[in-house]
């Protein structure tokens, strides 16, 4: 084994690990912290495929904004009866069926992953020449102007939503 | 697939309906405060719509198919048409709902400012030639649609259906990104004629890899469409929701998922039809047969429809799978004649919601013609239509969705779909039996206002006239789509 074989091997096993203890654990903020290990994971993962944007991406989103809201949505809860309340539904063992078999499969046809030549206009060594926070504020602002502007939009919708279903009762 | 990567002030111009509608949109929030009646904002609405409906008027005068935005974004016949549907649907509905929501005590100027994001969402899907386009429009819609089932704040059952329809929207996205990434990183490009181009040029159509995308891609439409099995959430999220909001969303959402289904298979796909024909028979049939039978046992007259709109969409499917633009055609022209019936019906069941009274259930009904000759009426043709049974449109739009299933070789699907039809008859016809041939046991009062009956009157007259002269409506839709 290469050393980035055996680094990839530690991030994917140690992913799933996390992801497993996050669902499992019974106190709601031991499953939070297990998240916040999880999403630096990640970004530790995208620092190995050289995108750097997308690792600070995942610190400063998920780490930083995404598990605070969890928090704050955990602080209003009630712990004590969440702790002692059954954590599984009567229907887990199907779930957990469905979800093996569809494991299954996708590891069954991993091998089929065809690694094509330099595949489009943002090969691996183009992005590589360019540095990817380049790439991708230039893609960003040209290309993909349309995207990001709609992208804005639903955000407006999001700050709407949010006010309209949390604002006082008018009558 | 060299894509120009310029983009000039000029591809603007295409998003003109669009841009409209958001400004519409900011415009009755800024007017919401400083009017109080909620009749000019939603006069306002319809008038907005109207500009956007005239700006995608003066694009089709275009005629030839333009694409702005290095590829991204195509404005044609296919589009154009969707966008139609969509308007119709933005007016009727405001129509339908401003007494509506005055009794539900719900009537705040977001509502439509809510409806008009909303429908710009479904715009952009119906326009998007690349998936990441795609998948925004998606977003822009689903977020505002949830919003809107939630929009009865104070009621429980509307904060369960905007939780569930958010949830399991949340869940269609993920198999809709996960589609998409499958995808791109075996084609390297988004856009959906790149994909077309990549997939053969490479030859990976018969990889695994590639079925899985397609299968994720399908499985998330399948949740907007509500098809089954993945349609658990419509008759909770239907008979929870604001009654305007059901009709809304049984009409715009739907025909915003069989947009990018078409736009996605037929572009996209177009050298797998077999395959993803494949994939959409057996869901095709299990939609037809769900919808029809479950709906059979429901007393609730909102959890029926969401039950019809389901076996609705099975029928609606049929024009997919045989994959032809013909087939295509009578699909489009299906989803027009459902946006007049379906909205139609639901706008009797809202004005038999007064203070005090919900009156969703079939015994509300018991008697209707003695006491409202002219309301039972109506909703005898909406129930006929919807059954499809001659002269109205309902038997037009399955007629031809059969004809084309047949003319594609899938006469066992047409077949099928006749013997559903036949059962689903039976709940249809069981709503004129209690408005027709019981007696009432109660007194029941009708909520009317203007706007309501202008509703109705167009509403039934439409379903009329696409019902004795069907050709003006399936020749516009063949105009639109085959050029």
């Amino acid at each position: 084994m290469t050393t980035p074989q055996l680094f990839f091997a530690y991030f994917a096993v140690a992913m799933t690990v996390l992801s497993l203890l996050v669902v499992t654990r019974r106190s709601p903020v031991h499953s939070i912290m297990w998240m916040l290990v999880l999403f630096i994971h990640i970004a530790a993962l995208y620092l190995f495929l050289n995108a750097e944007f997308l690792a600070a991406i995942q610190i400063i989103v998920y780490a930083g904004a995404i598990l605070v809201l969890f928090l704050f949505v955990i602080m209003m809860l009630n712990l004590k009866k969440e702790e002692t309340a059954k954590k599984y539904q009567a229907q887990w063992p199907v779930s957990a069926g469905i979800a093996i078999i569809l494991a299954a499969f996708l590891v069954l046809i991993l091998g089929k992953i065809v690694v094509l030549p330099s595949l489009g206009e943002y090969s691996i060594e183009a992005v590589k020449t360019e540095g990817i926070m380049m790439t991708t504020g230039k893609v960003l602002y040209t290309e993909f102007l349309l995207p990001f502007e709609i992208a804005s939009i639903v955000l407006l919708v999001a700050i709407i939503g949010a006010v309209v279903l949390a604002k006082k009762r008018i009558e | 697939m060299e894509m120009e990567a310029t983009i000039s002030l000029l591809d603007m111009r295409l998003l003109v309906p669009e841009l409209t509608l958001i400004c519409v949109g900011l415009i009755l929030m800024l007017l919401d405060l400083v009017v109080r009646k909620k009749e000019l904002i939603a006069a306002v609405g319809i008038a907005g719509t109207l500009v956007a409906m005239y700006g995608t008027y003066k694009l089709y005068g275009f005629y030839n198919p333009q694409a702005a935005f290095a590829g991204m974004f195509v404005v044609d016949g296919y589009s154009n048409f969707f966008k139609l549907i969509f308007y119709l649907n933005i007016i009727l509905t405001i129509c339908i709902s401003l007494k509506y929501m005055a009794i539900e005590k719900a009537s705040f100027g977001e509502y439509y400012a809510l409806l008009m994001f909303s429908s710009t969402g479904m715009m952009i899907m119906a326009s998007a030639a690349d998936l990441i386009i795609l998948y925004l429009g998606l977003e822009l819609m689903a977020l505002s649609t949830y919003i809107l089932a939630g929009f009865m704040r104070n009621q429980p059952r509307s904060n369960e259906a905007a939780l569930k329809y958010f949830f399991l929207g949340a869940f269609s996205s993920a198999f809709l990104l996960y589609g998409i990434s499958l995808t791109y990183g075996l084609t390297g490009t988004t856009n959906l004629k790149g994909i077309a181009e990549a997939l053969s040029t490479l030859s990976i159509m018969d990889n695994p890899i590639t079925y899985l995308g397609l299968i994720f891609i399908i499985v998330a439409f399948g949740f907007k469409i509500a098809l089954v099995p993945f349609h658990m959430w419509a008759p909770d999220v239907y008979e929870g929701s604001p009654t305007s909001i059901t009709a809304f969303m049984s009409v715009g959402p739907k025909a915003a998922g069989f947009a990018v289904l078409g736009r996605v298979l037929f572009d996209a796909f177009a050298g797998m039809q077999v395959q993803w024909a494949a994939i959409l028979v057996p869901i095709a049939v299990l939609t037809m047969a769900t919808g029809s039978i479950i709906a059979l046992a429901q007393t609730n007259i909102k959890r029926m429809l969401a039950y019809s709109s389901i076996a609705h969409a099975g029928y609606m499917l049929l024009g997919i799978i045989a994959g032809t633009h013909d087939g295509l055609t009578s699909t489009v022209n299906y989803l027009m004649i459902y946006l007049f019936m379906n909205i139609g019906a639901f706008a009797i069941v809202i004005m038999l919601r007064r203070e005090g009274v919900q009156g969703e259930n079939l015994d509300d009904y018991m008697g209707l013609s003695k006491s409202h000759p002219l309301a039972s009426a109506l909703m005898l043709i909406f129930m006929f239509s919807l059954a499809g049974i001659p002269p109205t449109a309902g038997f037009v739009g399955k007629f031809y969705v059969f004809m084309e299933a047949i003319n594609a070789g899938y006469v066992y699907m047409a077949l099928i779909a006749v013997v559903f039809s036949a059962i689903s008859a039976f709940f249809y016809l069981r709503v004129v039996m209690y408005m027709y041939m019981k007696d009432p046991v109660k007194e029941v009062e009708l909520t009317t206002s203007p706007s309501m009956s202008i509703a109705l009157a167009v509403t039934a007259m439409m379903v009329l006239i696409f019902g004795i002269f069907p050709s003006i409506l399936l020749n516009l839709v063949r105009l639109s789509i085959l050029g």
